[in-house]
């Protein structure tokens, strides 16, 4: 599928690249469903890196898709979760297993790759070492200022936060520690003017 | 006391100090000790930190870095450990043989080139030789906040293991020796492998150490940033060259045994530095024409900036050709 191109923005909103293979003492990767095409592109750089690679592998609602392509390439595990929610534990028993000299390569949307990245910086890998690949949706992590609540897969702007109603409008303003952008009330001097909300990057 | 000293000329603000004691270690190492000759307490510093010491060689003055090695919470006192370089240009042989109790000296601020990463689960220490030095304040301070910690010392032979008896003394199970002439050596490779996420390694000694230890943390998928090293370089002897600095408007003449830095500053121009030693970007110079090759020997500039021939770092590098402005 074709990459996104994120505009140019504040120093503070993630930029991601394109995954390549690193030595390492292990591998961790990480994806969700268009993330294992990222993976899949990783494995014909280097095939014999993602034998020796553990996959964490979220493919969410869309069933069976790419499981079956991702087992062919023989990683040394390979395990298929419903959601981060359900592998965070998974996740965290890696990483506090893990060593120096352990790769961490995330592939697929905003929320995944910032959640998956604020657990790696928890057990101390510094965030600038962390490969990310973007691929998939574009939809936004974003905490509300207001009443700190987290709304999932934000896809306009401004838009309502689904944990106390704010009309918020959406930032490039972005906290690598709660893997959200800042969601501000668009309407506090003036409620109720609240702009047409259009869709992100249209 | 206001946080940060008012800066009035280049360098780090200075510190009158009068030396309290001179402790030789081995055949090569001495320690400097110094109080403060106003009475006050030091300002505290961060372990990793250097100080610049000042002094008058006859008419001559030298300023040359040394890691600070006291205890980073003991104000009363810093310490310096030196090395002895009898090929050198004078500093340190100016220090061992001139300098006793009572006599004074003055010193920068302390600057931190090399400090802790505070955020680092543990700390691995690599010193080769004098490189001890900072990691004598590193493990005071990490000792008191109980932090992890090992270090691995490699020396020449036990009678120039400086303070390599103490530390395996005091920390039986952290402090490691290696003595090149019983053919011991640091097991790098060995000691990366299984270290905990979020170690941080640091390296102070001589270059080929330095780059080994680059090297090899990053052929096994260490990130640059929990690799850290310090080396300062001294300014090497060279050709006599010749200097036009366009804003001062007056050509000087860089000596065979002086650095471009000493040069400037001796023919009364205040030119920026802090560490005299090629590392900290400080001296930072723009070149405005040159005739000639660039003798860069810095560590700050990168490849292309070196060879781009539009900057130089006079504290180290040197110059050989028929013309050099320089915009100072
Ligand atoms: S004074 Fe630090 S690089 Fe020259």
């Amino acid at each position: 599928m074709s990459r996104f191109q994120f505009p140019e923005s504040i120093r503070s909103r993630p930029i991601y690249g394109t995954l390549e293979p690193r030595p390492g003492k292990a591998h961790l990767m990480i994806a969700d469903v268009e993330g294992a095409e990222a993976l899949l592109d990783l494995a014909a750089l280097d095939a014999d890196l993602v034998r020796r690679a553990h996959i964490i592998y979220i493919p969410k609602g869309t069933g069976e898709t790419h499981i079956e392509t991702l087992r062919a390439l023989g990683p040394a595990q390979l395990h298929v979760a419903p959601s981060f929610e359900a592998s965070v534990q998974r996740i965290r028993r890696v990483l506090s297993d893990a060593h120096m000299g352990l790769q961490i390569y995330l592939a697929g949307t905003e929320g995944l790759m910032g959640r998956s990245q604020a657990e790696a910086m928890q057990a101390g890998i510094p965030h600038s070492a962390i490969q990310t690949e973007h691929r998939g949706s574009v939809a936004r992590r974003v905490q509300c200022v207001h009443c700190k609540g987290i709304t999932e897969d934000v896809l306009t702007d401004p838009f309502v936060c689904a944990h106390c109603g704010l009309n918020l409008f959406v930032r490039d303003h972005y906290s690598r520690r709660l893997a959200a952008f800042q969601g501000v009330c668009i309407d506090a001097e003036d409620p109720g003017n609240v702009p047409e909300p259009v869709e992100l990057y249209k | 006391m206001s946080a940060a000293p008012q800066k009035t000329k280049a360098g780090a603000e200075k510190i009158d100090v009068t030396v309290s004691a001179v402790v030789p270690l081995n055949e090569l190492v001495t320690r400097f000790e110094f109080r403060r000759t106003d009475g006050r307490p030091f300002p505290p510093f961060s372990a990793g930190a250097h100080t610049v010491v000042e002094m008058n060689d006859d008419g001559r003055t030298r300023l040359n870095p040394y890691s600070l090695m006291s205890d980073p919470a003991d104000t009363s006192t810093y310490a310096i450990s030196v090395r002895r370089d009898d090929q050198g240009r004078g500093g340190s042989l100016y220090l061992h043989t001139h300098v006793g109790v009572g006599d004074r000296l003055t010193l920068s601020y302390p600057v931190n080139l090399f400090p802790l990463d505070l955020r680092g689960r543990k700390h691995v220490f690599l010193a080769g030789g004098i490189g001890i030095t900072p990691f004598m304040a590193m493990i005071a301070h990490l000792d008191r906040m109980g932090g992890a910690w090992e270090l691995h010392y490699a020396c020449r032979s036990k009678a120039l293991g400086t303070y390599a008896e103490d530390l395996m003394q005091a920390h039986p199970t952290r402090a490691h020796v290696y003595y090149d002439d019983q053919n011991q050596r640091i097991a790098l490779e060995d000691l990366l492998d299984g270290q905990p996420l979020g170690t941080h390694v640091y390296v102070c000694g001589p270059k080929g150490m330095i780059d080994w230890v680059h090297t090899t943390a990053a052929a096994h998928g260490w990130p640059d940033e929990n690799v850290h090293s310090e080396e300062f370089l001294a300014p090497q002897p060279g050709t006599p060259f010749e200097v036009y600095l366009s804003r001062s408007d007056i050509t000087i003449q860089v000596g065979e045994s002086e650095s471009l830095l000493e040069a400037i500053e001796r023919c009364g121009v205040d030119a920026p530095f802090l560490c005299r030693g090629g590392a900290c970007g400080q001296c930072e110079t723009d070149v405005v024409e040159a005739e000639g090759t660039f003798e860069h020997r810095d560590h700050w500039l990168d490849d292309d900036e070196h060879a781009s021939g539009k900057k130089i770092m006079p504290c180290v590098s040197r110059f050989d050709g028929k013309k050099l402005v320089l915009d100072r």
